[in-house]
């Protein structure tokens, strides 16, 4: 192989990033070669974004050198990076809502005549860069009233533009679907074919296999090899990451199956003819005590959007609902919690985690409001509920006062679970709930929600993973294009029918 | 129905004739509405105006309008940059009284006008760096940074001259006189600052990388750095802009009135932000225009019109009509920005 000979455009040797007292990363060692496609792998908290930040600037080694080039450097930032030809996605979408699509790739590299901005230039050269990435959407259009997997999308036009020589991608895809992330990886393909060294993140293992060449894995913030990513069978991959072998990921499986779909009665919710103008269109839906019902559909076909509805987070406007069989209208999400009805929202920045807060504090947030702030809950069981989803969900560090913005994605996403399974709701949507979250930790939480709708809890699953709705659901709703077109039933199920209701193949 | 529709394609295909039928005359765009507002607000009060005075839609009264006030507007511009960062300068109003009071006072000792007017709008300068340096670099609030620049311009104001100080220099006379009129029309030295200020303003912030990241911080700033964009200095520069607005503007003011006095401008920030947040900028930042603060001011000055032409209302009025508008205002914009989400 040629790649073997080409020096390395990326080398970091030694680094570790300490945040007292936490050691996020111990004398990790990586190096990065011009046209590969390189995976950093790890469970949640490994160390992974802290790898990214302390090579772009944001956080400061402790110890170690990087070389760019061959030359020795510590970027003072992402613009400091960037100048350099290092180009990065990070974990989390960030861009301006209130500026345009244009913008927003543009923005810092806009084209300019006579000193000002060539605004219709800026405009040509976004919808290049949009075309590229296949994306058909106005670049004039503001880019808050985009779906995140777009915004995403945009945020990785952003990233090529100019003289990208390193691109890093944190988790490019844990918010697209099954299309996109061709388009991504055909993109990706493009550029390291121009000798683009690619950095790439992923808790989808079967992706990882499908682009990488190489890969590097990181636990607890050491580095446990780098690895020829088609030499590597994934088991052992996993064993790698997690430290152990597969039994949980198989234990998570037996549970599932043993779940049964339960014996039908009144419909915990029942829902007729629900709507609400330009977000669903007009649909039914019964929802047992017992059963998971899994939501599926491309991006944008109105997956989350159903759930919102559901959950009085959107207000519709055509349509009736009963809760237990009486007539409720749901308003808001604090009526719908009246009812005991719980929402995760897929938007954990935006939406979901108070990131100033502590776990403790973000755990039982939504219980205490449930309560009224004027009784607050005895310090002692919060300090059992909270240690009790800690264990639970594996969220780490296991430290209760820890805050929020200090963990990783993952366990971020862990928190946000914890704080409505603290609620105890009747009916639990999960709005992409393992988004971000890694192999063992996505099992444990697949066996966790096929517990609780053993126990009579009713759940509502949306992943943009077919393969997690089809294996966790008793009853599966298949969205497109904004409406409801089929509902099936999920233990006889294949993977090929959904994909064809998706698909509107083979719709009734 | 039409189950033909390929995976992944647009939902929705009947919206984009209509969105093409909206864009035609103008981009009419989520963005515009507010400032679309407060020009219909504007219009408003002309046309009841017009109806209900005589005299009251003539070139004469509209120019004084904008004579009056040409130091609002071009404090109301530099506001327009700190809150759109998502910041807040209160200290304009005392900055200004500041710059007179310079102005007033090295006229005074005989200094050529050719220096006196640099130092006074550098003076408003020197205070909006201390202030974005305050606030970027040592993390102070907006708030509580620019309060503490509002209590020290106003008392350096003190220091240099407690009295009322006239202002005679004979240049300066002739250049707070100067005008230019057309027909019924006329056009002051100040007006003219205050129009170039406003251009200068618009093409700043929407035609430069500077104008550019000042929207991107508003729309989030943690955003905006890990995007690359110089969020320190972009930062700084807005506060600097604001402060030297404000001198300027006292600039405008020490001609209007030809004197420098400690005590002017007492709540003129205010006045200011109530402009700017009028004219359809967001407090929150990142959303709002140069021009609709300038319609901010427009609004303002007309309620003080409308007022002294109706004669028997106290001009207490004036205050109780803005806070009505604002509270109006405030409310828009909070209707609008839930109908997007
Ligand atoms: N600013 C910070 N302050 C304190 N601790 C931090 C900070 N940032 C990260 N950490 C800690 O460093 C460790 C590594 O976090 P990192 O975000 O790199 O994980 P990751 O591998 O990206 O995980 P994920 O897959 O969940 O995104 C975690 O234990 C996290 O809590
Ligand atoms: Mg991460």
């Amino acid at each position: 192989m040629t790649q073997q000979t080409t020096p390395p455009v990326v080398e970091m040797t030694g680094i570790s990033v300490e945040f007292p007292p936490v050691k996020a990363l111990d004398g990790v060692d990586f190096s990065l070669r011009p046209g590969e496609i390189h995976a950093l792998m790890g469970e949640n908290g490994a160390g992974k974004s802290t790898l990214i930040k302390a090579l772009t600037g944001i956080h400061s080694p402790t110890a170690g050198t990087i070389r760019v080039d061959g030359v020795e450097r510590r970027f003072s930032g992402p613009a400091d990076a960037r100048a350099h030809g290092v180009s990065t996605v990070y974990q989390e979408v960030n861009l301006c809502e209130n500026l345009t699509v244009a913008e927003n790739i543009m923005l810092g590299a806009e084209p300019r005549v006579l000193g000002g901005l060539n605004w219709r230039a800026i405009r040509r050269q976004a919808a290049t860069h949009l075309e590229r990435m296949g994306l058909d959407i106005d670049p004039a259009s503001s880019l808050g009233s985009h779906s995140l997997a777009v915004q995403q999308l945009v945020a990785i036009c952003r990233a090529t533009v100019g003289d990208c020589k390193v691109l890093i991608l944190d988790e490019p895809t844990s918010s697209l679907d099954t299309d996109e992330v061709e388009r991504l990886f055909t993109v990706m393909r493009g550029l390291r074919a121009d000798g683009v060294a690619i950095l790439f993140v992923s808790h989808f293992l079967d992706q990882v296999y499908e682009v990488s060449d190489r890969m590097t894995v990181l636990r607890n913030g050491t580095l446990v090899g780098e690895y020829v990513t088609a030499d590597l069978p994934a088991a052992e991959l996993v064993q790698h990451m997690i430290g152990r072998s597969m039994d949980v990921l198989e234990a998570a499986e037996e549970v599932l199956e043993q779940a049964e779909r339960p014996a039908e009665t009144t419909p915990l919710l029942q829902v007729v003819g629900l709507g609400r103008k330009g977000s669903v269109q007009p649909f039914d839906l019964d929802l047992y005590e017992g059963e998971v019902v899994g939501l599926a559909g491309l991006l944008g076909s109105g997956r989350t959007e159903l759930a919102r509805l559901l959950t009085g987070a959107d207000r519709a406007d055509v349509g009736q609902a009963r809760v237990s069989g009486r007539p409720t209208r749901l308003r808001n999400p604090r009526a719908a919690m009246r009812h005991r009805i719980a929402y995760t929202s897929e938007d954990r920045k935006g939406e979901g985690v108070v990131d100033g807060l502590t776990v403790r504090e973000n755990i039982v947030l939504a219980l205490q409001a449930e309560r009224g702030w004027m009784r607050p809950l005895p310090r002692k069981q919060v300090d059992e509920l909270v240690a009790r989803y800690i264990k639970q969900l594996g969220i780490r560090p296991a430290n209760p006062e820890a805050l929020l913005r200090n963990l990783s994605g993952g366990n971020q996403q862990k928190v946000l679970l914890a704080r409505w399974l603290a609620t105890a709701p009747r009916l639990l949507v999960l709005d992409e709930p393992t988004r971000g979250i890694d192999v063992g930790a996505k099992a444990e939480i697949q066996k966790l929600v096929a517990e609780l709708a053993a126990d009579g809890m009713s759940v509502v699953f949306i992943s943009a993973e077919l393969e997690e709705v089809l294996r966790i659901s008793h009853r599966i709703a298949v969205m497109r294009d904004r409406r409801k077109v089929a509902e099936i039933d999920g233990g006889g199920a294949t993977m090929d029918q959904v994909v064809d209701l998706i698909a509107g193949g083979g719709a009734a | 129905m039409t189950t033909s529709a390929p995976a992944g394609a647009p939902p929705a295909p009947r919206k984009t004739p209509k969105a093409r039928a909206w864009k035609l005359p103008i981009r009419l765009d989520r963005r515009y509405l507010p400032v679309l507002g407060t020009f219909v607000v504007l219009a408003l009060m002309l046309i009841i105006g017009g109806t209900r005075y005589e005299n009251f839609l003539t070139p004469a009264v509209i120019s004084n309008l904008f004579i009056n006030n040409a130091h609002l507007i071009v404090l109301a511009v530099g506001m327009t940059f700190v809150i759109l960062t998502g910041g807040i300068d209160l200290s304009v109003g005392s900055v200004l009284a500041l710059s007179t009071v310079i102005t007033a006072a090295l006229l005074q000792a005989g200094w050529p006008v050719a220096v006196v007017l640099p130092l006074a709008v550098g003076a408003g300068t020197v205070i909006g760096l201390a202030h974005g340096v305050m606030i970027h670099y040592f993390q102070v609030q907006p708030f509580v940074a620019t309060l503490a620049g509002m209590f020290f311009a106003r008392g350096l104001c003190f220091l240099i001259a407690p009295e009322s100080i006239a202002i005679d220099n004979a240049s300066f006379v002739e250049l707070a006189t100067w005008v230019q009129i057309f027909g019924e029309w006329r056009m002051t030295s100040s007006v003219l600052v205050a129009l170039i200020v406003v251009g200068l303003g618009f093409l700043v912030l929407h035609f430069t990388r500077f104008g550019r990241t000042v929207y991107a911080i508003g729309g989030g700033e943690q955003s905006a750095l890990l995007m690359g964009l110089p969020v320190p200095r972009t930062k700084v520069l807005a506060y600097v802009v604001s402060g030297t607005c404000a001198g300027l503007g006292g600039l405008l003011f020490a001609m209007a009135f030809r004197s420098g006095y400690s005590l002017t401008g007492v709540g003129m920030e205010l006045d200011a932000i109530a402009a700017v947040v009028i004219g359809g900028t967001l407090l929150t930042g990142g959303t709002g225009f140069v021009l609709g603060s300038v319609l901010g001011v427009l609004v303002l000055g007309l309620i003080q019109t409308i007022i002294t032409f109706e004669g028997t209302l106290s001009s207490w009025w004036t205050k109780i009509v803005i806070g009505v508008l604002l509270l109006i205002f405030v409310l828009l914009q909070r209707v609008l920005s839930l109908r997007r989400t």
